[in-house]
């Protein structure tokens, strides 16, 4: 069995999805039960792998890739096929793995217009394997084709089955991630050609081995070193999304169906931070003290700026996007800071954003399901209409803004308390001065979400929806889609250590790589 | 040495001819000789077969290639006119699976219009022959020979619908740009020969290395030269003629211009900047960056605008072949560098034939139904067509460079030859190069938004019926496309085939 895994596990964790799409192409559009059960079934599969996965993990040795794969992929240009597990991807691989099939049962009876569970599903398993083979690959090609595998299935997922502006979001999408990630694969092939990998364990000079390049690109010159960075920055900072690049996500956010949503929030924006801790930092740490500042500086303006807008918002799935650039912000300040402390905050903060947002979208597209509009101001009393839905409202803003005891304090106090102190290299003074201003965007945090939840839950029905026969309290499929984010969010909240027991051996790693080129 | 006391000392000797080595051309013969006896004996009769005899003799004639591929040896004919490389065995068959699927395209086409078969078929196999002559040629001469042989046929199938103005049109037009280009091109080469004295490419090669600094008689040859097959490749400014005749000829024949005829001059390309003028990149490569930035951006740029499926696919077509000059751009850097720009070009090639044939196979099948080309037509289709509308996405995205479809791969290729550069001669192209596939990546979306977001525009949802020729044509793009892109090792290997005059 651990020989199996050893081998096939990633392997079979990344694929399994695409196996049940093939299943499903050849079951013809009608079968609608047998589609969904085929779906479940694979999302649950993959599930089990993981659990297995966890099983056998190593968690003395987090720090190290484990279940490593290594076989021959392109040998013309060196792109091996390479997969591995370690702290840093444990998590986000599982918070994946729980999403989707949430996302499949949520959608068991209510599939958005126009229907069509078939490529609905298809889709969602294909997005799936993306995302699982991002967080795995251990080279630069095969992390760049899982990259932008996400892309179509959620260019049509948002076009397809979207809001009234869906054509227009879905475009919108596509092209920032792709001018994003198409700048990047530039900067991976300049650093393929600059790095010299010889005396590493990729064994030759030119190399996109994940493992190699830290020490291979020591080689390149500090110049080509920014240049690179900033390449990399385009691509993981369009798709985190930071400030200035962030207008996509609103639009794709407020348009997606309410599982596209989930399924953007909770995994596709974590890529993008991901992709910093994987590989920018790691690879060009010299490059990395010389931009953090900068990075630090547009993810403050992100925090008070999405707040700012959320303050302005009038749709509840709109304002809950733009939180997202709120809280990407603070993941972006911690990874910012470059140390150990900073970048386990920020891996913490994606999971927790993960769950919260997730939970966010999922109420506020049951909400919509029964109100058939999210404009805030036509809500009210969801506490009376729909009392457990509007607890779990609650339950979720209230984690969404930081209360302590629940998951989302794990992932803002710690970055706050992180930017005091910086990696050797960086300003003192600066990070200080964002620490204040994250510090001050709490507290729009805390204002923005109150006033939401104040707004849709307290007070009494509007008139218009005060007997309306479709506004019913949680249903079964919604129940178990969201006991599980809702319990790990109360479990995070108490145990943090959960995940920073895993992150904190692989992040040390890539701080001491950052403190060696500091000094 | 003078050819004429050559022969008055030795009397005439015939020259040494390895049969083996010209296979495929003599088969080609024979092909084109059999649909000519069949047509003339059997009259109507022999109709039906045309286009079963046409696509078997395509597949014949990969016998002979498979056959010197497994020999293996490099044959050098005729004083070095005539080369049998790996190269040129990549690309002679890259031209025989490209024509075999035109002529599944061209089956229901030519058999339900008003046409008649043999000859559009005997045209078609005259054509393809220029290519596969093209492949070997290593001479002024036969590249000449070569470029009309393929250049002809085209002229009179692409006006192939003679009773409609478009027709003439697109014939007209291409023939006349053609002609025109192939004069700069022969006054460039009569310059060549007469700065060198030979009209063997490895002997311009070395005459051309030997000027050290640039004298304006060569910068003007090569210049003719290069321009020349600017034309034959659709590169701006040489462009105009590409959207007009795409438009006017049949649609089978577009493909073939888009494609084979498109690989046919970036092989000559190739040939002459590698063996002929690789040492004279001072000439050659400040060309190649203006007219690889123009086509990228420019072709794009026009093609955002467009509103009928096939000049969109001109003008996509014209950026393409952008991205495969800058790869060319950069060739004389160094070797390896050269090297890396060859395999990229190659690959290129042999991927993008497969998604552009995918893609107006497609077109072609959907043109059946609606009888438009207007892009607006695609609307809806994922309603009526799924399976059609899956297979244009498919080579839509694979156009886009979207993993895993085969595109990415070809776009990795070219991006990672410009970057091998290592100045910003090369970084410049790498980054125009990924600016231009986000502007790219918004027209091919945008007929995926139709296809997949939009309702049919006339409410007409009958289900397209897919002729078996069109749906093999389909399914052989559908398969490479994706598995070119899951696993890009086949393609990367076909596309190390060196050329024999350039070590690497």
């Amino acid at each position: 069995m651990t020989e199996f895994l050893d081998d096939w596990g990633l392997t079979l964790a990344i694929f399994l999805p695409l196996v049940g799409v093939a299943i499903m192409a050849l079951i013809p559009k009608a079968e609608e039960q047998l589609h969904k059960a085929v779906a479940l079934i694979a999302s649950l599969a993959v599930v089990v792998v993981g659990v297995l996965l966890v099983v056998e993990f190593d968690f003395d040795r987090a720090g190290e890739l484990q279940f490593l794969v290594d076989r021959s992929w392109i040998d013309v240009i060196n792109s091996r096929y390479i997969l591995g597990l370690d702290g840093i991807s444990m998590p986000l691989m599982l918070l994946t793995m729980l999403i989707v099939p949430l996302c499949i049962i949520y959608s068991w009876n209510h599939f958005p217009e126009p229907h069509n569970p078939k490529a609905f599903l298809i889709l969602i398993l294909v997005l799936q394997t993306g995302m699982i083979g991002t967080f795995l690959a251990q080279d630069l090609i095969l992390f760049f084709v899982f990259f932008e595998v996400v892309l179509l299935p959620m260019y049509f997922m948002i076009g397809v089955w979207g809001g009234e502006q869906r054509q227009y979001a879905a475009i919108k999408f596509f092209l920032y991630t792709l001018f994003g990630s198409a700048l990047m694969l530039v900067s991976f092939l300049a650093l393929y050609f600059l790095a010299d990998g010889t005396d590493t364990i990729a064994g030759v000079a030119n190399t996109f081995d994940m493992r190699a390049l830290p020490e291979a690109a020591t080689a390149v010159g500090i110049t080509a070193q920014l240049w690179i960075f900033g390449g990399m920055f385009l691509g993981f900072g369009i798709k985190v999304p930071m400030f200035p690049f962030h207008t996509w996500l609103p639009d794709a956010h407020t348009q997606a169906p309410t599982v596209g949503s989930v399924i953007l929030a909770a995994v596709l924006l974590k890529l993008g931070t991901y992709g910093f801790i994987r590989i920018a930092i790691p690879i060009l740490p010299e490059a990395a003290i010389e931009w953090a500042p900068f990075i630090g500086a547009l993810a403050v303006i992100g925090i008070i700026y999405g707040a700012l807008c959320c303050l302005a918002q009038t749709d509840m799935k709109r304002l809950i996007a733009f939180s997202s650039v709120a809280h990407m912000g603070f993941t972006m300040l911690g990874i910012a800071t470059l140390t150990d402390f900073g970048m386990n905050a920020a891996i913490f903060g994606m999971v927790a954003h993960g769950l919260i947002t997730g939970m966010l979208f999922f109420v506020a597209g049951s909400v919509k399901e029964r109100y058939h509009t999210l404009e805030i101001r036509r809500l009210g009393g969801l506490l009376i209409s729909a009392p457990k839905m509007g607890w779990i409202l609650g339950f979720a803003t209230m984690a969404s803004l930081g209360l302590p005891g629940l998951a989302g304090f794990w992932g803002e106090f710690p970055v706050i308390l992180s930017a005091y102190n910086p990696a050797e290299g960086l300003s003192v003074e600066v990070f200080r001065t964002y620490m204040v201003i994250a510090a001050v965007g709490t507290v729009f945090a805390a204002g923005y979400l109150l006033w939401l939840y104040q707004r849709t839950s307290f007070g009494t029905p509007s008139e218009e929806f005060v007997n309306d026969p479709h506004i019913h309290d949680v249903e079964i499929p919604e129940w178990i889609a969201w006991a599980p984010m809702l319990a790990l969010i109360l479990i995070l909240g108490v145990y943090p250590n959960l995940v920073f027991e895993m992150t904190d051996p692989a992040v040390g790693l890539v701080s001491e790589l950052v403190a060696a080129a500091g000094r | 040495m003078n050819g004429i006391d050559h022969f008055l000392d030795e009397g005439f000797v015939r020259p040494f001819i390895d049969w083996h080595a010209i296979a495929p051309e003599l088969t080609f013969l024979a092909v084109g000789a059999i649909l000519t006896l069949v047509d003339v004996f059997w009259l109507e009769k022999g109709r039906k077969y045309m286009p079963a005899l046409a696509g078997l003799g395509l597949l014949l004639t990969l016998v002979p290639i498979l056959t010197l591929a497994a020999d293996g040896t490099e044959r050098v004919l005729w004083d070095g006119a005539f080369v049998v490389d790996e190269f040129a065995l990549v690309m002679k068959a890259l031209f025989l699976v490209a024509g075999y699927v035109v002529v599944l395209l061209s089956t229901n086409y030519v058999a339900e219009g008003d046409f008649w078969e043999n000859e559009y078929y005997g045209l078609l196999a005259a054509s393809l022959m220029g290519m596969v002559l093209m492949a070997s040629a290593r001479d002024l001469v036969t590249i000449f020979v070569a470029l009309e042989l393929l250049s002809i046929p085209i002229y009179m199938m692409a006006s192939w619908r003679k009773r409609a103005m478009e027709g003439n049109e697109a014939g007209m037009k291409y023939f006349l740009m053609g002609v025109f280009a192939s004069a700069i091109m022969l006054y460039g080469m009569s310059l060549l020969y007469g700065a060198s004295g030979s009209t063997k490419l490895e002997d311009i090669g070395a005459a051309l290395s030997a000027f050290d600094s640039s004298v304006p008689l060569i910068t003007l040859g090569v210049v003719f030269v290069v321009v020349g097959f600017a034309f034959k490749v659709s590169a701006v400014p040489f462009h105009v003629w590409a959207p007009d005749t795409y438009q006017g000829a049949p649609t089978p024949i577009t493909a073939f211009l888009a494609v084979a005829s498109k690989t046919a001059g970036f092989v000559a390309l190739i040939q002459l900047i590698y063996v002929g003028f690789y040492d004279r990149s001072d000439v050659y490569a400040p060309l190649l960056w203006v007219l690889a930035v123009a086509s990228m951006t420019i072709g794009n740029l026009i093609a955002l605008r467009q509103t009928h499926i096939i000049r969109l696919f001109a003008y996509s077509g014209v950026a393409q072949a952008g991205y495969m000059l800058a790869a060319l751009a950069v060739a004389g850097t160094s070797p390896e560098v050269g090297r890396q720009a060859l395999t990229a070009v190659v690959t290129y090639l042999i991927i993008y034939a497969a998604m552009n044939l995918g893609a107006f196979a497609v077109i072609h099948a959907v043109a059946r139904k609606t009888r438009s080309g207007e892009v607006a037509s695609y609307g809806g289709l994922f309603g009526y067509a799924p399976g059609l509308a899956v297979a244009m996405v498919i080579f839509l995205f694979s156009l886009t460079g979207i993993p895993p479809l085969g595109g990415w791969y070809a776009k990795l290729a070219v991006i990672q030859a410009t970057v091998s550069d290592g100045s910003w001669f090369g970084y410049s192209l790498a980054i125009v190069i990924a600016v231009n596939s986000v502007i790219a990546a918004f027209y091919y979306a945008n007929i995926a938004r139709l296809m997949f977001m939009n309702e049919a525009p006339d409410g007409d949802t009958t289900p397209i019926r897919v002729p078996f020729s069109l749906s093999a044509a389909l399914t052989i793009t559908v398969v490479a496309t994706v598995l070119s892109g899951v696993l890009p090792q086949l393609v990367g290997t076909l596309a190390e085939a060196n050329l024999i005059a350039f070590g690497g």
